[in-house]
């Protein structure tokens, strides 16, 4: 029962309707605002599934758009906020992994599976056109 | 009463499914005659006692039966009656119970139908009895929805309210189908496996059940992105969750799956290949079973983690696809070479289809659990969101769709790509028109718009062409009629995706009463909220007049509603659609002085992506209902002979 709880709990906080950024939150400047909308879209929300920043109705969530804006608002750059926001919580907050050593087969996987699926087919192919045409019944 | 009789009738389900995979077992080998109607007869018995539990569960849900530990947590008295009737597989142990008995609804039928060969079917039915034993145990001994509770509470603690919908009536329902149907196809390539005759005649028996699971998958995954949709509050249809991806693995698999078979069956090329893959779909909608019912992901799809759950399913999955795999790796080296083909040919399509899609699955596969494995073996969290899947999986569909309108105009075994080309000319004229009106017409004009729609053009124009040839050399068949419905239905699907990627207008207000606002070429206007009672919850109601051109064309009522029994808040939103794009609103939260922030987004071409879903489904229906009307079996291409 206890579990029950803590999960509607969870739900609550996690589910109720989003708002990405109600007007009292807007920057007045609509390019910043734009900004700020499209690096909400990029980030995750940290305490929701698979939620971006920009979906979310979390309490956390309303707060980091609120600082996202704040650092727009100091004249920071887009990669600058997100370089900010990794330094606090992990790369875990970009909704697109970054490039590095541990998701390098992540990146290229699934190229690597279509080369080596064109490989094969290739082979298939080769191999189906030079079988011999009539096989005995 | 009615837990006890579930639950002595789950436990004799687990002994008629012993006797189902020890008698169908038996009966693969060419001695077993005598074994074989005692397997089916054990399936239709497993049937009818997973029927009878299944009944009982419903029939504590519907009675409020407290006393049953399972109802107690997830139900109330005052919920209405359909989701007292659903609400049974909106948990954990119903939902497995729910899995389960689709398991024992296709054995029978795999029972009742006896394609293919005796020895066939007896070794399919002894495959779908271990899979039920594994079921069956795995609820007993970890999720039993019979347990009872002592004293029984006066009240159930309710159900999600983003459950109460009438969406759960049919997207589980619709996508355990698809999902477990798999295993259809998987138990008749294991029995091909087990009897050493791995000719077509196993993917021929399985074409039904391969058919109607891919109707129903399709169909349970266009539910269940509809009803995220408008459920959901913020009018995504497709958010990459892990849940979802668990979903759409299987469909990918089985799609190449139905497309490979199809050669298998026609001129016995690929038969490895489609082992494997029928092997491989029911392998990731066990993989998603686990994703999903484990707890290593939370999401609305995992009412409950528990992880001892997770080991068993893990175990049972080790089993189920390390055997099928070890029984294909020592089978599948025996089997005789195959078919011959020219590069371009139907053959050849068939096989790059299954490249792009294969690479598609394992897109897939690797975006939702390489966080999950980094997570385990090192401890970096990281998130794969759709960013990702843009960059990876979008191409690969690209190039699928590409080439997709050539195969259906190649010949077996012998194409002529010239002529496929010259035939295709109006589909390349759809193309081209489609793409300049986009970049004529469009607003914001994007490039990447131009190229999705000329895309679509390129696939629809192509499924008109082909519909069109085929009426004038009389050979407009059901399979016709499948292959034309399927492929067009992927490039209406895909028109409303870009249409709602590319061109959705979002806006958020704090409006107070007589206040407007735009959206696309709407001007909603806010004349206040009403309270409203439901049967279970209370509601702030929103009245919101839409104006087109200064007229008043509808009148929208969004509502945030609050459940008291669960103490939750859901929106539930209002949507007006013209069938070519929607109106869509959503209310927020009361700040004060009769001022609620709205939201409102107008999302066009956003109908299509459920349209094409459902006319992809209907390409399968027909499809199904050629297969079953034609009882001989298809003549092999150009009179080749198929057996090895």
């Amino acid at each position: 029962m206890i579990r029950f709880g803590t999960l509607c709990a969870v739900l609550l906080l996690s589910l109720q309707t989003a708002f990405a950024a109600p007007p009292p939150e807007r920057l007045a400047d609509p390019a910043l605002e734009a900004r700020a909308v499209s690096l909400q879209k990029e980030l995750r929300c940290l305490v929701c599934q698979g939620q971006s920043l920009d979906e979310s109705g979390a309490p956390l969530a309303a707060d980091l758009r609120r600082l996202i804006r704040q650092h727009i608002a100091a004249g920071e750059s887009d990669e600058q906020v997100k370089r900010y926001l990794v330094a606090r919580y992990g790369d875990f907050i970009l909704m697109k992994p970054p490039l590095e050593r541990d998701t390098l087969f992540l990146w290229f996987g699934p190229a690597l599976v279509l080369l080596f699926g064109a490989g094969v087919a290739t082979i298939v192919i080769y191999r189906a056109s030079k079988r011999p045409e009539a096989r005995p019944r | 009463m009615s837990g006890e009789i579930g639950q002595i009738a789950l436990c004799l389900a687990l002994a008629l499914a012993l006797v189902e995979a020890a008698a169908g077992l038996f009966g693969a080998q060419p001695e077993g005659g005598a074994m074989r109607g005692i397997a089916s007869g054990a399936a239709m018995g497993v049937f009818v006692f997973v029927a009878l539990a299944f009944g009982a569960l419903e029939w504590a849900f519907v009675t409020s039966d407290f006393s049953v530990l399972d109802v107690a947590n997830n139900s109330h008295t005052m919920k209405p009656l359909l989701y007292k009737i659903t609400g049974v597989w909106g948990n954990h142990e119903g939902s497995m119970l729910l899995w389960v008995l689709v398991l024992a609804i296709y054995s029978a039928a795999i029972a009742f139908a006896q394609r293919g060969s005796a020895r066939l079917t007896s070794a399919a039915l002894g495959v779908q009895g271990l899979l039920t034993v594994a079921f069956v145990l795995f609820i007993l001994l970890t999720s039993n929805p019979f347990l009872r509770i002592d004293p029984p509470p006066f009240e159930g603690a309710g159900l999600n309210p983003l459950l109460q919908d009438p969406g759960l009536a049919f997207h589980p329902p619709m996508l355990y189908t698809g999902y477990v149907g798999l295993s259809a196809s998987f138990a008749y390539a294991a029995a091909a496996l087990i009897t050493g005759k791995a000719d077509a005649g196993w993917a021929r028996a399985a074409r039904p059940f391969m058919l109607v699971a891919w109707i129903a998958l399709t169909l349970g995954i266009t539910l269940g992105s509809w009803w995220a949709y408008y459920d959901l509050g913020w009018g995504g249809f497709w958010f990459w969750d892990p849940v979802e991806n668990a979903s759409l693995m299987p469909w990918l698999a089985g799609t190449a799956l139905l497309h490979s078979a199809l050669a298998t069956e026609r001129t016995g090329a690929f038969r490895v290949w489609t082992l494997l893959l029928a092997i491989a779909g029911f392998s990731l909608s066990l993989i998603g079973t686990f994703l999903v019912r484990s707890g290593v992901l939370s999401s609305v799809h995992a009412f409950a983690s528990d992880p001892t759950r997770g080991v068993y399913i893990l175990i049972m999955l080790g089993l189920a696809i390390g055997g099928a795999l070890a029984l294909f790796a020592w089978r599948a080296p025996q089997l005789e070479g195959g078919a011959s083909f020219e590069p371009v040919s139907r053959e050849s399509a068939l096989l790059i289809n299954n490249v792009f899609l294969t690479a598609a699955a394992a897109t897939v596969f690797l975006g939702t659990l390489y966080p999950l494995i980094l997570d385990a073996l090192t401890g970096t969290k990281i998130s794969v969101g759709p960013p990702y899947f843009a960059l990876t999986f979008a191409p690969l569909f690209v190039g699928l769709l590409l080439l997709l309108p050539f195969g259906p105009r190649l010949g077996w075994r012998r194409g002529d790509a010239r002529e496929a080309l010259r035939i295709l000319t109006p589909a390349m004229i759809a193309a081209a028109v489609a793409f300049v009106a986009v970049l004529a017409f469009a607003s914001p004009r994007t490039l990447t718009g131009a190229l999705s729609f000329g895309l679509a053009g390129w696939v629809i124009g192509a499924s008109v062409v082909d519909a069109v040839q085929r009426r004038k050399l009389r050979a407009f068949s059901a399979g016709a009629l499948a292959v034309v419905l399927a492929h067009a239905g992927l490039g209406v699907t895909l028109t409303g995706v870009a249409g709602v990627s590319l061109w959705r207008t979002e806006v958020l207000e704090v409006l107070g009463p007589g206040e407007t606002v735009a959206v696309g070429p709407y001007t909603l206007r806010f004349d206040g909220v009403v309270a409203a009672q439901g049967p279970n919850y209370q509601a702030a109601r929103g009245d919101i007049g839409v104006l087109r051109g200064g007229r008043e064309v509808a009148q929208l009522h969004p509502e945030q509603r609050l459940y008291p029994a669960e103490g939750q808040q859901v929106a539930n939103t209002a949507i007006r659609t013209t069938g070519f794009s929607d109106l869509y609103v959503a209310l927020g939260d009361d700040r004060g002085s009769g001022r609620w922030t709205i939201r409102a987004y107008f999302n066009p071409f956003a109908p299509f992506i459920w349209f094409g879903g459902a006319i992809m489904a209907l390409g399968g229906l027909a499809s199904l209902s050629g297969r079953l009307r034609r009882t001989a079996p298809l003549p092999a291409a150009d009179a080749i002979s198929v057996t090895p």
